[in-house]
This record gives C-alpha cells, structure tokens and sequence, in this order.
C-alpha cells in the first residue's frame, strides 16, 4: 500500500475522471476560501476576481506571466528530481544564488566575447550549482546528517558566501547598488516575441525550461537511471535488494537537482538584470518546493502551477490599485497549494474506499462477475 | 510644529537652489493645482515598518494634510521579487494616469530608467539614489555623511574613554556612507580617539536590519572593550545595541528617526541623540513643489543646509555642547569644515 507522503509527491496515479476532479475541486476550494478571505478583509471578491481575469487575459500580463514562470518552473523542476528520490533539497535556494554571483561574476568579467560567453555563464552557473549541492549529498552518504538540516545550513552559508564574492571580488558600485559588473551586450540572452499585441519579449530561456521539462520526464521515465531514481525513492530495501547503490543514488541525484537549480537564475541574470546586485530576485528556491507540491512533481502538472503562481504573484500590483492588499495574493497561493494536497488525498481516499466496495462486491458474489472488470 | 517648519523651511531652500539652476524645468501638463493623484511605491516593508518607508509615508500624510485635492495610491513590494516586477509596478501607476510616481529606495532605479522615458509627460521622483536621470525624474538625496560628521563629534565629545563605536546593518554603500561622516566627525574633534566599526551582514543580506540580537552582541563587545558611545545604523536591529547600552550604563545613538521617542521606553534614557534623515521632508517638499509647479528634475541633495539630515535633542543630554555642535553645523553649512562623502 501506499502512504500519504508518495499520494502527496504524485507518486500514485488517478485514473479516468478522478485525475480531472482532483484539480477542479482544488479550484473551486481555493476560490471559495480566497472569497470568504476578501469578504473579510471587507473587499468585494467579484471585483478582485475580474480584475486578476482582465489582467491575466492581457497581451503585456501574458508576456510578464511567461517570463517570471519560467524560473518557477526550473526551480520546480530542480526541487522534483530530488522529491522522486525522498531527497529534500531545500537549498535550492543557495544553490541557485550562489550559482548566479559565481556566473554573473564570470559573464561580466567577459574573458569570452558573445555566445560563447553565454555558454560559459550557463556552464558555470551549472557547475556552481551541482558542486554546491553536492556538499549535502556527500555529507548525508558518509556522515548520515539529513540533507534537510545540512542544506537549510547551506543557504545561509552561501548567502554570507555571495555577499563576499561579490562585495570583495566581482562588485562595482552603481549609485547605491552594489552588483557585479554588466554582462556585456554582445552575451544577453535573445527575447523571443511569442506573444503578439505587446512589445514586451519573453525570455529565451522558455526554450530551455521546455527542454528542461522534456528531459526530466524522459530521464524518470524512460531511462534505467530514472527507474532506479523512482524505485529507490519508493523503497530503498527494495531498490538495495535489486542491486540500486544506495548511495550513489543519493549523491548523483543531488548533484543533478543543484544542476538545474544552478540554472534559475539564468533567465534573470542573461535575459533582465544582467547583474547579481541588491534587486537580483531570492527565494525562488522556496518558490519551487511548493511549485513541486502544486505539480505534484509531474512535468505538467508543475507549468501549471508555475504559471498560475507567477500569475499571482504579478497580479499583486493591480490588486493594490483597487486597494487589496498583496498579502491576499500569499493567502492565495497557500490555500491553493493546501486545496490541491486536500483535494488530491480526497480524491485518493474515494477510489480506495470504491476500490475496496467494489473487491468487496466482487468476493460476495464471485461467479456472476463481469469479465470486462478483469481488465480494469 | 516642527517637522512642517522644517518642510516648509525645506520647501522654500529647494525653490532657491532650482532657480540657481540645478537640473531642466520640467513642463507640467496638468493646470490645475487641485487634482493630483499621486502614486507611490514603496521598498520591501511598505508602510509600517518604523523606518524607510514609514518616512516617506509620514511625508505624504502631511502633504494630505497641507496641500488640497491630493488622492495618493500606494502600492508596496514583496521580498526578493524580480526587477521586472517592480518596473511593472511603475508602469501600471504611470498607465493609470498616476502624476507624480515616488518611488522609495534606490532599487527602483531600474524601473524607473525604463518608465519614465516612457510617459514623458508624468512626473518621477526616487529617494536615495543619484544614478537613475531624466528631464521628469527627480532624485531626492541624503547627506547622510554630514548628518553622521555631526553625531560623531557629538559622540567624541561626550564620550570620556575616547572610545567609540558604529553598528552597521549590513556592509552597503548606503551605510556606509554613514560611517565615512561619522568616523571623520570624531577625528575632527579627538584625532586620537578610537573607533571600533561592526556590521552584521554583507552587503546583499538584509537580514542585518531585522536582528537586535546580534547587534547586541556586537555593541557589547564594544562597551566591554571600552567604548562608551555607540552609534546604530541598523534599522530594527537598533533596539539590540539601546539594550547593551543599557546595560553596559553607556550611550547609544539612533538613527533615522528621533528613536528617543520612538525606541521601546525602557531604553530611551541611554539615546544620546538620533541621526534624523527627513525623508518625509524630502517627499513632502517634492509634492509641494510639484503642487506649484515649480519642481525640477535632477538631483535635490538634503543636507544640513536644508534640514534634510539633523540630530535631535531629545532627552536634553547634549545641551551641554549643543552650542558647539551649532557652530560645527554652521561651519560643514558654510563650507568651512569639509565633509567627503566616501
């Protein structure tokens, strides 16, 4: 049987109209208790709510959307890989940063000139990232410390270690903001007018975080590595009965999560800022862990919830035009992410009970059982 | 009431130096005086925060006050949140037909270097940052190192072991120029004396501001070294060195606000005076000046001269060099005593 922690994680699948119900009474819960919220605060919900739909239908917003969801949704990504495995890497977060200042540093250094200084930055951002995280793969292989504790540590060591890189090494002062120098022009990450009707260009790296996604399905799915990944995440007796190293599971593992989380910061750092300073955006990592839980770690499932929760969070400002303040926009995004775990478990608990009515009735009278229900 | 005395004393100064020629004149589109809807962002904290934003909030409160027909839209910032967001914070103000747009703190620069070129006839002010220009963009600056040179000597002054200390927030520029005014205030009036200069974070870390705790430890160290005047620049993590002052039965300093009113009771009696930095002068006058058309772009610097940075007198425990801190005032005033700024 299965527990709550692999139903949460996505582990377990729903079938036919129950893996349509599941996210629908999510909406329909978040919707109702964001509105008794609004009513509340004293706040008319209809109002707010035609205001986030006008805002969300808009050409410019659109392009906004894209650009701030596609690091949630590499942050997402980074944080799932090590999901499927039990692994919780919660210093994504310092992985990505500290990947960003190294990168940023370099890129503006431009020792390479145009693309092949991209190539570099991204490369370094990688390697920075991995590198970073494999310090809690290691430590929880051959010291047992939980990568939980150690990589929560290790955000706040890489923050510490960000600000010196960049107030000793890489900093150049612009008014009051301290950052690394500019990447030069010649290595910007081209825009990419996907979306008609506004001047505003998405961010190339949309294309890389589609590769992303695609590459992080084919990898768990169908590759020997991913299937050793899923098993050893399920149940690690079983996976070490059949031969799975249990350890080199756990370092490869972190290694590749702290990889892709290396890459977060790209799309900031190459398409918008093109500078690690004050304004680089933190967090993201934290963004993506409960990405992860919306998307229920499926490749999908998690560009939903990235968009919906970049939507969210770019709403805030016209929310604050009509005088709603932006917090409703953080209670929105718990309650959506606590009405898909609620919703999913819901959904979960009514198939086994069916299941087991269903069995039940089947045992009770054995021989006029339908043949077609074997198939199912 | 003071703190419009010294707007309207401000308002009155920045009018001066405009005609002197600091910056274009820019054209106001609107004729009449009586509607403005004006908008504001503000940094991480937003109103509330007993500090930055609260200044300038406390800045647009008496414009309501003082100056008619003034609707104010303001809108805050989350923690960590892309540039992209904040430069879409100013463009919906900007497209709403929000004239004039404050923006509080230098990290709206960038937004502001993309907007404003944009809506050519709305007006932008942004406090604290130099860099960002245009012909309807206002910089609102801080004198912070002469405000600093003051407390310094104030504090050498009072100080008897000729020991003293700073406690920064975090190792930015913007503190730092704090410190630069405040190390070369005590030299000004004890070469010999020594000062002992902590920060609790690097320079992207803000975690600095929100942690009386170790500020504490920092200031005690210094106290128990033999320091007997501290001066904080670290925000909410100010209450930490007023708790070691406290305790060590030593002067502590404050910072941005007259914090022997505002800091928790218990403690005020060891505030020897505040660096005060009118943030809500500046914002005020802005209005004001916006209000009468006469604003100017380009960059406004609050010093001394214009009340924009002072130190306070509350508690009455420098009354005994008031009279040579005046004369010092007078002196940075008239440019007989320099201060760099860093």
């Amino acid at each position: 049987m299965n527990g709550f922690l692999d139903r949460v994680l996505g582990r377990v699948r729903l079938g036919g109209w129950l893996a349509v119900a599941a996210p629908v009474i999510a909406v329909v819960f978040a919707v109702l208790i964001t509105s008794v919220v609004l009513l509340v605060a004293g706040k008319a919900p209809v109002e707010a709510f035609t205001t986030l739909a006008d805002y969300g239908t808009q050409p410019r917003s659109m392009a906004m959307i894209l650009n701030t969801g596609v690091m949630y949704y590499i942050s997402a990504l980074a944080v799932a890989v090590g999901f499927r495995m039990n692994l919780f890497n919660i210093g994504v977060d310092g992985q990505y940063r500290l990947a960003a200042v190294v990168a940023a540093g370099l890129g503006g250094a431009a020792v390479v000139p145009g693309v092949l200084n991209i190539v570099l930055v991204i490369v370094a951002a990688v390697v920075v990232g991995a590198l970073w995280a494999a310090i809690a793969g290691l430590l929880r292989v051959y010291r047992g410390v939980s990568e939980v504790i150690s990589t929560i540590m290790l955000n706040a060591i890489a923050t510490g270690l960000g600000s010196w890189l960049v107030s000793e090494h890489f900093g150049v002062l612009t008014g009051n903001d301290l950052g690394t120098r500019p990447i030069p022009d010649d290595a910007h990450m081209p825009g990419i007018p996907l979306i008609a009707g506004t001047p505003v260009l998405v961010n190339g790296f949309i294309v890389v975080a589609v590769l992303l996604g695609v590459a992080y399905w084919v990898v768990l799915n169908r590759t020997r590595f991913g299937f050793e990944l899923r098993a050893t995440g399920k149940s690690e007796s079983a996976a070490v009965a059949s031969g799975v190293s249990v350890k080199k599971m756990i370092v490869v593992t972190m290694v590749m999560s702290g990889a892709v989380a290396g890459l977060i910061g790209m799309p900031e750092l190459l398409g918008a800022s093109y500078k690690y300073s004050n304004n680089f955006p933190a967090g993201l990592g934290f963004t993506g862990i409960a990405i992860a839980l919306l998307g229920r770690n499926n490749p999908v499932g998690m560009a939903v919830g990235a968009l919906l929760w970049s939507f969210l969070d770019n709403s805030s400002n016209q929310l604050q035009l009509l005088d709603i303040s932006k917090e409703i926009v953080q209670i929105m995004q718990g309650v959506v992410v606590l009405s898909v775990i609620i919703a999913y478990e819901l959904v979960h608990r009514y198939r086994i009970v069916a299941e087991q009515r269903r069995v039940s009735r089947e045992l009770a009278a054995p021989q006029e059982a339908p043949k077609a229900e074997a198939a199912a | 009431m003071r703190p419009f005395q010294a707007a309207m004393a401000g308002a009155v100064a920045v009018a001066v130096t405009a005609a002197a020629g600091c910056g274009g004149g820019v054209e106001t589109a609107s004729s009449q005086t009586g509607s403005l809807r004006v908008g504001l962002v503000y940094d991480i904290g937003g109103r509330g925060d007993k500090s930055y934003n609260d200044a300038a909030a406390a800045g647009v409160d008496e414009a309501k006050r003082n100056l008619t027909g003034l609707r104010v839209r303001e809108v805050e910032a989350a923690p960590g949140e892309p540039v992209v967001r904040k430069v879409e914070r100013v463009w919906a103000l900007a497209e709403a037909g929000y004239d004039p747009i404050i923006a509080v703190g230098y990290s709206y620069a960038p937004a502001l270097a993309r907007i404003a070129p944009k809506f050519p006839r709305t007006r932008f002010a942004i406090v604290d940052e130099p860099t960002v220009s245009g012909p309807n963009i206002t910089n609102l600056l801080f004198a912070s190192e002469q405000g600093s040179f003051l407390i310094g000597a104030a504090a050498a002054m009072k100080s008897r072991t000729g020991d003293v200390g700073l406690v920064g927030g975090n190792r930015s520029p913007l503190v730092k120029k704090f410190e630069v005014g405040y190390v070369q205030g005590v030299k000004h009036v004890n070469p010999r004396a020594r000062i002992r200069i902590a920060y609790l974070a690097g320079p992207h870390d803000l975690s600095g501001f929100e942690r009386p705790d170790k500020a504490q430890k920092a200031a005690r160290c210094m106290y128990r070294a033999g320091a007997d005047v501290v001066y904080q620049v670290a925000g909410a993590s100010g209450a930490g060195v007023f708790r070691a002052a406290k305790k060590a039965g030593a002067w502590a300093i404050g910072v941005d606000y007259d914090q022997a009113k505002s800091a928790d009771p218990a403690v005020r009696h060891v505030i020897l005076t505040s660096m005060i930095k009118r943030i809500d002068v500046a914002v005020y006058d802005y209005l004001a000046n916006v209000a009468d058309h006469t604003v100017t772009s380009g960059r406004v610097v609050y010093d001394l001269k214009l009340g924009g940075v002072d130190y306070s007198l509350t508690g009455g425990h420098i009354t005994d060099i008031q009279p040579r801190l005046e004369q010092l005032k007078q002196e940075i005033i008239h440019g007989r005593v320099k201060v760099s700024p860093g």
